[in-house]
C-alpha cells in the first residue's frame, strides 16, 4: 500500500481547516461531531441529499464499487465542488475498518477520486482504531475515545427508544424534539467532561428512558419491522432512501439494531481469529479486557431500557453469539459477518419477524450472511418474513418501496392470522 | 360490487365483480403510459353498461399503480399480494403460482409456508425480455410461439440479462441457426431465469398455476415451464386478470363514487416535479450553428461508375444492421446500403450485392473486406478477401476525416465501441459487455413503445425545455424511471431529450467511465447509427464540453473503413463473388452436435453454393480444423494436466469429496495430499459444464453472486449424487501469505461460500466439513486441523496429522513451483521464437472452461504463448500500490502487471479475466490498468459470466494483436 505520498493532516491545519464528515447514523454522528468540535476541530457533518451526489460518485469511482463508497465519495466531492468550502482549507474524514471486505478500500478510493477531480491536495483523515494511518494534526486521545464510545452508547439507546415511541406518539413531532433535547443535554455534559465515564452513564441512561416513557402515546397495533444490513446502507437515509421514515409512514414500528453490536463484533473477531488460527497472547488479553468493559456498559443500556415504561430491550452480544451458533461459524467476519444473520434471528425472536435486509447491490458479504441465510432462517422460523432490498445508483425508490409493500402485505396477513389464533385459543 | 384496476408496466387491466363474485366486466389494454385517460375510459365503460356499479368498492394494484393510487387517494394493493388473494379465492387447491408480467416475474408459494418472490433488479425472464428478443428475431411476440412449436432443439442462452441473451442470440442467428430453435431457446431461457432467480432453493411442485400476459398468450412458454418443472401447470380462465380480480376482492377496497373518481382523473395533472437538466438547444440559432458545423464532414457520393474503374467493397455485418459500401479509387462512395439484418446477415448481403450488380452491370470488385459480428460467415459465403476487426475498420474510416484522431466512439444498435489511438495504434478499447443501456436499440425500444420511429422520436427532444434527468443506469431501471417521470408530468419531448442525454451519460460514465473530456482525447470522431441523431450528438458535445466530428456517413463508417482497408491491402485477384456466381448462390443450414470433446457444442453448419462451409457455435477450432492443429503453449492446459493427476487413492478411512470450484482449484494438491496421506480416498467433482450448473441451480440463494460461486452448488450436488456424503469444503478467511500484499485475505465469497452451501443445499445426505481453517499459520494449523478432522471424521493421531500436513505443504509448494517453472520455460521459449506472450490474469478457478469459455484456447489460436498471473507473480516483491492490497489472489494480479510494465518488453501483454459480479475486481481492474498505463502499456479486460459469446472477446484480442503488429 502506497501511503507515503498521502497528504498529512498537520498540526497547523488543525487551526484553520474545516473537516467534512459524511453522515451515517443521524443521532450518533450528531453527538460525535460535537465531541470533535469540543476537541478543537472545526468539523461539519454533511447532510446533503440528491441525485448530484450519486452522479459525482459515478464520475469518480468505479461503477461496480459498493454503493456506500460511491455515495460517501460522491458526497464529499460534491461538497468540495459546492463552493461552500475553501478546498485549500478543507480536510475530509472517513472511517476505516480493515478486514477482507472491499470497504477497507474506501479511503484509497477516495484519494484516487480526489486526485481525479483535481483535489489531490485535500488531506484525508482516517478514523480507525487499529492505528492504520496517523496524522499529527488528528490524534485520538484516550479522553476523546472514551467520549466517542459513549456517543455510540447514548446514540444506540436514543435510537432504540425513538423508534419505539415515535410511531405511537400522540403529539406529532414530540419524539423528535425529545431526541434533539437529549442531544443538546449530552453535549453540555460532555463539555464539562461529564457523562462519559461508566458511572455517569449508568446514572444518565435511565433518565433518557424515563423521558421517552413519558411521551404520551397511543399504543395501537402496528407492524413491527426490523432493519438489518450493510452498516452504511442500514443507517444512512441518503443510501436507504429514508427507510425508517418510510416504514413509519406506512404504519410500522421500525427496529434498527444499534452500533454497539458492531463494535463488539469487531473486537470479538480478533479473539476469534486467535482461537481459530492462532495468535499472540498479549493481543488476546487486551481484547478480552475491552470486551469486559463493553459488556459492562451493555448491561447499563439493557437495564436502562428496562427502567421505565415497557420497551423492548436490545439483545446482548452474548445472546447474539448463542443464537448464531447452530447456523454459522464465528469465523465469518468480513463486513457485518455472522452478526447480520444473528441480528435477524434476534429480531425475529423479539417479535420483529418482518425484516428489511438492506444491502448495496452486489455486496459480497451479503451474498453469504444476508440473502444466503434467508432460506435457513425460514426453516428455523417459518413465520419470518424477510425481504432483501438492493440499493445502488440505478435502483429506483418506487421499485424498492413496492417490494417493501409486498413484505408489509404479508406481514399484515400474518398479524391477522395470529390475532385469530389468539382469539380462538 | 367491486372494481379492481391493475396498472401494469405496459398494460392496464380492469375488472368489475358483482355481489355474487361474478365478473361482469373485464378489459385488457396496452396503456402506452396513458394510464389516467385509459383508466377513466374503462371506469366510464363500467358505469355506463352496469349502472349498479356507480357506487362500488375499488382498489388499485399493479407495478405502476402505486403512484397513481396515491395521487387519486385510492386504496392500493401490492400486486403480488393481489394475485394471491385472487388465487386463494378462485383456485384454492393451488400450490404455486408463476406469474410473468411486462417487467416483472413472480413466484408465489401457497402450501408449506406461504411465500412470495418477485424479481428485483433484473428484468431477465419478463415480458419485456421476450418482447426484446422477438424484435431481435424480427417477428411479433405471437409469432415466437408459432416458431417455437416447430423447434427441433434448443441452444443455451444466458437469461440473466437481456444484454447477455442478445449476445448469445446474435451470433447464433449470424451463424445461421434456425429461428424456430432460437425462439424455443429463448423460452427455455425465460424458464431457467424464473426458476433459478425466484425459486431460490425452493422446489416448485404440486398444482401450479400460470398467470400474466406472456404465459397467457404463449402456450409454448407454458410447455417449456412444464418440461423443466416436470409437471403440468394450468393457465386458468381470466389468467390475465388475476391481479385486478385480487384488487377487487381485497379487503382494502373502499366504497366510492366511481363518477367522482373519473372526474378526479380528468383533472389529474401530476405535479411537474421531476428533476431536469438543461435543454439541448437554447434557440434555433444555436441549432443552425450546430448543423452548419457538422455539415462539413462529408464523403462525396457519385452516381456513376466509370468504365474500368477499380472498385472496393466494404461490408460491416453488425449485430442488428448490415452496412455495405462500394468506393472508387478516390474514396468516393459509388454505392451504399444500410439494412436491418433481420436475423440473417447472409440474405441481407446477398440482396445488397444483387441490387448492386443489377444497377451496375458486369463490374468487377478489385478487393473487398468485411468486419463485424457476421464477419466469418459473410466472408465464407461471398468469398470476401479480408476479414478485419471492427476497431481497425472504424479507425481506418475515422482517419479519413481527421488524420490526427485520438479517440473514436461508435454507438451502434447494441454495442458501444470506443477506443483511444496512441502512436497510430489502437489502445484502450471500451466495449459494453455488461450493459446495453448506452446503445441505439435502447432509444429504439422506447420509441417503439410510443409508436414512433427512432428518427422522429429523437427529433422530438431537440427543443425540449426541461429534459428529464434520467441519470445513467440500466435499461431495465430506466423503464421505471421513465414511468416515474411520466407520472410526474414530463412531456414526451422532455423524455425523448432525457433519453438521448442518458444514452450519452451511459456511454461516458458506465462504459468508458470517463471523468471529463480530457479523459477521452483532443480529436474525437463519433460514429455509429445512434450519432445520426442530432439530439444524441448534441448531448454528447454538451456533456464533454468539446466539439466533435461526426461524419455524414456516421452509420456507414465500419463499411467505409473496410472498403478503404481493402484498397490499401490488395491481395491479388479478388475472390469476391461475381454477378454470375451470385445467381447460383445457395445457402443451407444444418444444426448438429459436435462430439469432439465433452463440451458437446451445438454447431450450425452453413453450406454455400460455392462449396464453402462455415461452422458456427464452436468453442474451439477442433470441428473446424479437424484435429489439433499446431502445437500451442497454454499454461491453462498445463495446470489442468497437473490437477488431473490427483486421482482417488483407496484408503482405510473411506471416501471424502472435494468440490472442484473456487479456491479448491488451487488447493487441490494440498488437500488431496493431506487426505490421501491420512488414508482417505479423495473424490473430486468433474470440470464444470452447463449441465452441472443446472444440477445445483435451484439451491442458489443470490442471483447476483459470481458465476464461479454459483457453479459450486452443482459440484456439491454432483458429489452427493455420487453417494459421497462427507464433503470437505472449509471456510478460509485467510489465504496463503505470499508476501506480496498488505494482507492475505480471500475475498468474502471465496472465504465463506461453504456457509452458503451449508445452509442451502439439502443437508440430510450431506456431512459438510465447512469449519474455519487457516493454512497461513502452519504451526497453528496442525493441531487445529487435527481437532476438526477428529471431531468430524473420526480420531486421527498427532503423528498422522503431522506427516499429512507436512506432505500437503510440500505438495502445494511443488505444484506452485512447477507452474512457475513452466511459466519461465514459456517466457524463454517465446523470446526465442519471437512469439507474443499473453499473461492471462484472473483467479485460479478461471481455469474451469465453463468459467473461461475457452478464452485461453482463443488466445493460443491467435498465435500467442499463454502464461498465468500466478506463474510470474513470484518474480516480484512487495511494492506500493494505490489501493489496499489485501487479497492473496488479487495481489498476484498487481505483481503480474508490474512485471509486465517493468519488463519493457512489448511482446508480453496482459489480459485480465473478470467474472461478472466480482466485487473485488471493481478495485483490481482500475489498479492493474494504472500499473500498466504508468509504463504506457495496453490494458485489456475481458468480462465473463454465463455467456458463451466470444464475439466481444475476439474484438479485444484481435485489436490487441493488431496494435502489437502496428508497433
Amino acid at each position: 500500500m502506497n501511503t507515503e505520498n498521502r497528504v498529512i493532516f498537520t498540526k497547523e491545519m488543525k487551526k484553520d481547516y474545516k473537516i467534512l464528515i459524511p453522515n451515517m447514523c443521524e443521532i450518533h454522528f450528531e453527538l460525535l461531531l460535537r465531541v470533535l468540535r469540543q476537541h478543537g476541530y472545526n468539523a461539519e457533518l454533511l447532510h446533503t441529499n440528491g441525485r448530484e451526489i450519486v452522479d459525482e460518485g459515478l464520475k469518480y469511482v468505479h461503477n461496480d464499487t459498493c454503493y456506500p463508497a460511491l455515495l460517501v465519495i460522491g458526497q464529499l466531492i460534491n461538497a468540495l465542488n459546492s463552493g461552500k468550502y475553501d478546498p485549500h482549507k478543507t480536510a475530509l474524514l472517513i472511517t476505516q475498518t480493515g478486514g477482507g471486505c472491499r470497504a477497507s478500500n474506501y479511503i484509497h478510493l477516495l484519494r484516487k477520486a480526489l486526485a481525479k477531480a483535481g483535489y489531490e491536495y485535500v488531506p484525508v483523515i482516517s478514523l480507525n482504531l487499529s492505528g492504520l494511518e496517523k496524522n499529527p494534526g488528528f490524534k485520538l486521545k484516550p479522553s476523546m475515545l472514551i467520549k466517542f464510545l459513549s456517543c455510540l452508547i447514548y446514540g444506540d439507546l436514543i435510537m432504540l427508544l425513538k423508534n419505539q415511541v415515535k410511531p405511537y406518539e400522540i403529539n406529532e413531532g414530540e419524539t423528535d424534539a425529545l431526541v434533539e433535547r437529549w442531544i443538546t443535554k449530552l453535549i453540555r455534559f460532555f463539555r464539562t467532561n461529564r457523562g462519559c465515564d461508566y458511572f455517569s452513564m449508568k446514572a444518565i441512561l435511565p433518565r433518557i428512558t424515563r423521558d421517552f416513557a413519558a411521551v404520551p402515546v397511543n399504543k395501537t397495533d402496528k407492524i413491527k419491522v426490523g432493519i438489518v444490513g450493510e452498516i452504511y446502507v442500514k443507517y444512512s437515509p441518503l443510501a436507504n432512501n429514508h427507510l425508517e421514515d418510510f416504514l413509519i409512514s406506512q404504519g410500522c414500528e421500525p427496529n434498527v439494531p444499534g452500533l454497539m453490536g458492531f463494535m463488539f463484533f469487531k473486537t470479538d473477531n480478533r479473539l476469534e481469529d486467535i482461537k481459530l488460527y492462532g495468535g499472540k497472547k498479549l493481543k488476546k488479553a487486551v481484547m478480552k479486557g475491552l470486551m469486559w468493559y463493553m459488556e459492562k456498559i451493555e448491561n447499563c443500556i439493557v437495564s436502562a431500557t428496562k427502567a421505565y415504561g415497557d420497551f423492548t430491550t436490545p439483545a446482548t452480544y452474548k445472546h447474539l453469539r448463542e443464537l448464531i451458533e447452530p447456523v454459522m461459524g464465528y469465523g465469518c467476519k468480513m463486513g457485518e459477518g455472522w452478526l447480520l444473520t444473528a441480528e435477524m434471528m434476534e429480531l425475529i425472536e423479539n417479535g420483529y419477524g418482518n425484516i428489511v435486509c438492506a444491502q448495496p447491490f452486489g455486496c459480497l458479504p451479503n451474498h453469504i450472511v444476508g440473502k444466503g441465510m434467508v432460506r435457513k432462517l425460514r426453516e428455523i422460523y417459518p413465520d419470518s418474513n424477510i425481504v432483501p432490498i438492493d440499493y445502488d445508483p440505478g435502483a429506483t425508490r418506487v421499485n424498492q418501496e413496492n417490494r417493501i409493500k409486498l413484505m408489509l402485505a404479508v406481514a399484515k396477513e400474518n398479524a391477522c392470522a395470529q390475532d385469530i389464533k389468539k382469539f380462538v385459543s | 360490487m367491486n372494481i379492481g384496476l391493475d396498472v401494469g408496466s405496459t398494460t392496464l387491466k380492469c375488472v368489475a365483480v358483482d355481489d355474487c363474485g361474478e365478473i361482469v366486466y373485464k378489459n385488457y389494454q396496452r396503456h402506452f403510459s396513458q394510464i389516467a385517460s385509459k383508466s377513466a375510459q374503462m371506469l366510464g365503460d363500467i358505469i355506463e353498461n352496469h349502472p349498479e356499479f356507480a357506487s362500488s368498492g375499488i382498489a388499485v394494484s399493479g407495478s405502476a399503480g402505486m403512484g397513481f393510487a396515491q395521487e387519486l387517494g385510492l386504496p392500493f394493493v401490492q400486486e403480488v399480494y393481489a394475485s394471491r388473494i385472487a388465487v386463494k379465492k378462485l383456485l384454492p387447491d393451488t400450490d404455486a403460482v408463476i406469474e410473468l408480467g411486462g417487467e416483472d416475474a413472480k413466484i408465489l408459494f401457497f402450501t408449506g409456508g406461504t411465500e412470495v418472490r418477485m424479481n428485483g433488479s433484473c428484468a431477465g425472464g419478463t415480458g419485456a425480455f421476450i418482447d426484446q428478443m422477438a424484435s431481435l428475431l424480427g417477428v411479433g411476440v405471437e409469432d415466437m410461439n408459432a416458431l417455437a412449436e416447430q423447434s427441433g432443439k434448443t441452444y443455451t442462452i444466458a437469461s440473466r440479462c437481456g444484454v447477455f441473451a442478445k449476445s448469445d442470440i446474435q451470433p447464433l442467428l449470424n451463424q445461421g441457426a434456425r429461428k424456430s430453435d432460437v425462439a424455443a431457446s429463448i423460452f427455455k431461457a425465460v424458464v431457467n431465469q424464473t426458476v433459478a432467480g425466484l425459486s431460490q432453493g425452493r422446489e416448485i411442485k404440486g398444482n401450479v398455476v400460470y398467470l400474466g400476459g406472456p404465459l397467457s398468450f404463449l402456450p409454448e412458454l407454458r410447455k417449456s415451464f412444464d418440461e423443466t418443472l416436470g409437471l403440468t401447470g394450468i393457465c386458468p380462465e381470466n389468467s390475465l386478470y388475476y391481479v385486478a380480480i385480487g384488487a377487487a376482492f381485497s379487503p382494502d377496497s373502499e366504497k366510492m363514487s366511481i363518477k367522482e373518481i373519473i372526474d378526479k382523473i380528468g383533472s389529474y395533472e401530476s405535479s411537474a416535479g421531476y428533476i431536469s437538466c438543461a435543454p439541448l438547444f437554447e434557440n434555433e440559432a444555436q441549432y443552425r450553428e450546430f448543423t452548419g458545423r457538422h455539415a462539413k464532414d462529408t464523403v462525396k457520393t457519385v452516381d456513376t461508375i466509370k468504365p474500368g474503374e477499380k472498385l472496393f467493397l466494404g461490408i460491416d455485418a453488425g449485430s442488428t444492421t448490415i452496412k455495405c459500401a462500394v468506393i472508387n479509387e478516390n474514396r468516393e462512395i459509388v454505392f451504399q446500403k444500410y439494412m436491418s439484418n433481420s436475423g440473417n446477415p447472409v440474405t441481407a448481403v446477398r440482396d445488397f450485392l444483387t441490387e448492386f450488380y443489377e444497377k451496375n452491370g458486369d463490374v468487377k470488385i478489385t478487393s473487398s473486406a468485411v468486419t463485424g459480428y457476421g464477419e466469418e460467415i459473410i466472408r465464407n459465403a461471398f468469398g470476401i478477401d479480408t476479414g478485419i476487426v471492427e476497431t481497425i475498420a472504424h479507425y481506418t474510416a475515422a482517419k479519413h476525416f481527421r488524420s490526427d484522431v485520438d479517440f473514436i466512439i461508435d454507438i451502434g444498435g447494441q454495442d458501444i465501441k470506443c477506443f483511444k489511438i496512441r502512436n497510430g495504434a489502437i489502445d484502450n478499447i471500451f466495449l459494453n459487455e455488461a450493459c446495453s443501456s448506452g446503445c441505439g436499440s435502447f432509444l429504439q425500444t422506447f420509441a417503439a413503445a410510443w409508436d414512433y420511429n427512432i428518427a422522429d422520436f429523437a427529433k422530438l427532444g431537440l427543443f425540449a425545455d426541461r429534459p428529464v434527468d434520467l441519470g445513467s443506469r440500466c435499461t431495465v431501471f430506466m423503464n421505471s424511471s421513465v414511468k416515474q417521470a411520466q407520472k410526474d408530468g414530463a412531456s414526451i419531448e422532455n423524455i425523448s431529450a432525457g433519453l438521448s442525454i442518458s444514452v450519452v451519460k451511459n456511454a461516458l460514465y458506465k462504459v468508458i467511465r470517463a471523468s471529463g473530456a480530457d479523459d477521452l482525447g483532443q480529436n474525437i470522431v463519433v460514429q455509429g447509427g445512434t450519432f445520426l441523431n442530432d439530439a444524441v450528438l448534441r448531448a454528447f458535445e454538451k456533456e464533454i464540453g468539446r466539439d466533435v466530428i461526426r461524419p455524414d456517413i456516421s452509420g456507414l463508417m465500419g463499411a467505409y473503413g473496410a472498403a478503404i482497408y481493402s484498397m490499401e491491402h490488395i491481395k491479388g485477384e479478388s475472390t469476391c463473388i461475381t454477378r454470375e456466381e451470385l445467381k447460383n448462390f445457395t445457402h443451407e443450414v444444418k444444426a448438429i452436435t459436435c462430439n469432439g470433446c465433452p463440451n458437446h457444442c451445438r454447431l450450425t453448419v452453413n453450406t454455400f453454393g460455392n462449396g464453402k462451409r462455415f461452422i458456427g457455435g464452436n468453442r474451439c477450432s477442433k470441428p473446424v480444423s479437424g484435429a489439433n492443429g499446431k502445437e500451442t503453449y497454454n499454461l491453462y492446459d498445463y495446470k489442468k494436466e497437473l490437477l488431473s493427476k490427483y486421482k482417488p487413492v483407496p484408503g482405510k478411512r473411506g471416501k471424502i469429496g472435494i468440490p472442484m470450484g473456487l479456491n479448491m482449484y488451487e488447493l487441490l494438491p494440498f488437500w488431496h495430499t493431506f487426505f490421501t496421506s491420512l488414508g482417505f480416498e479423495v473424490v473430486t467433482s468433474p470440470e464444470s459444464t452447463r449441465d452441472l450448473y443446472l444440477l445445483g441451480q435451484h439451491t442458489i440463494p443470490s442471483d447476483t453472486v459470481c458465476y464461479p460461486a454459483k457453479l459450486m452448488h452443482g459440484h456439491i450436488e454432483y458429489l452427493i449424487n455420487e453417494g459421497i456424503g462427507n464433503i470437505f469444503y472449509p471456510c478460509m478467511t485467510y489465504n496463503i501469505d505470499e508476501g506480496l500484499g498488505d494482507n492475505n485475505y480471500n475475498c468474502p465469497v471465496v472465504a465463506y461460500y461453504p456457509e452458503v452451501i451449508r445452509s442451502n443445499v439439502r443437508s440430510d445426505e450431506l456431512n459438510l466439513i465447512w469449519d474455519y481453517v487457516g493454512i497461513h499459520r502452519r504451526k497453528d494449523f496442525t493441531p487445529r486441523i487435527r481437532a476438526i478432522i477428529s471431531r468430524r471424521l473420526g480420531v486421527v493421531s498427532a503423528r498422522e496429522i503431522k506427516s499429512a500436513v507436512k506432505a500437503a505443504y510440500k505438495e502445494y509448494d511443488e505444484y506452485m513451483s512447477l507452474i512457475r517453472a513452466k511459466g519461465d520455460e514459456y517466457l524463454a521459449l517465446a523470446k526465442e521464437k519471437n512469439l507474443p506472450v499473453i499473461v492471462l490474469c484472473g483467479r485460479p478457478y478461471h481455469l474451469d472452461s465453463e468459467v473461461n469459455h475457452g478464452i485461453d484456447k482463443l488466445i493460443c489460436e491467435c498465435g500467442a504463448v499463454l502464461v498465468t498471473e500466478d506463474s510470474i507473480s513470484n518474480k516480484m516483491s512487495k511494492f506500493a500500490t494505490n489501493v489496499l492490497d489485501q487479497w492473496t489472489y488479487q495481489s498476484r494480479l498487481y505483481a503480474a502487471a508490474k512485471y509486465i510494465a517493468d519488463s519493457g518488453d512489448n511482446m508480453i501483454n496482459l489480459v485480465q479475466l473478470v467474472s461478472f459480479g466480482c466485487g473485488t475486481d471493481a478495485i483490481t481492474t482500475d489498479e492493474v490498468r494504472s500499473i500498466l498505463e504508468s509504463k504506457n502499456r495496453i490494458y485489456t479486460q475481458i468480462k465473463i459470466d454465463e455467456i458463451t459469446n466470444l464475439g466481444a472477446v475476439k474484438i479485444r484480442l484481435r485489436s490487441l494483436f493488431a496494435a502489437l503488429e502496428q508497433e
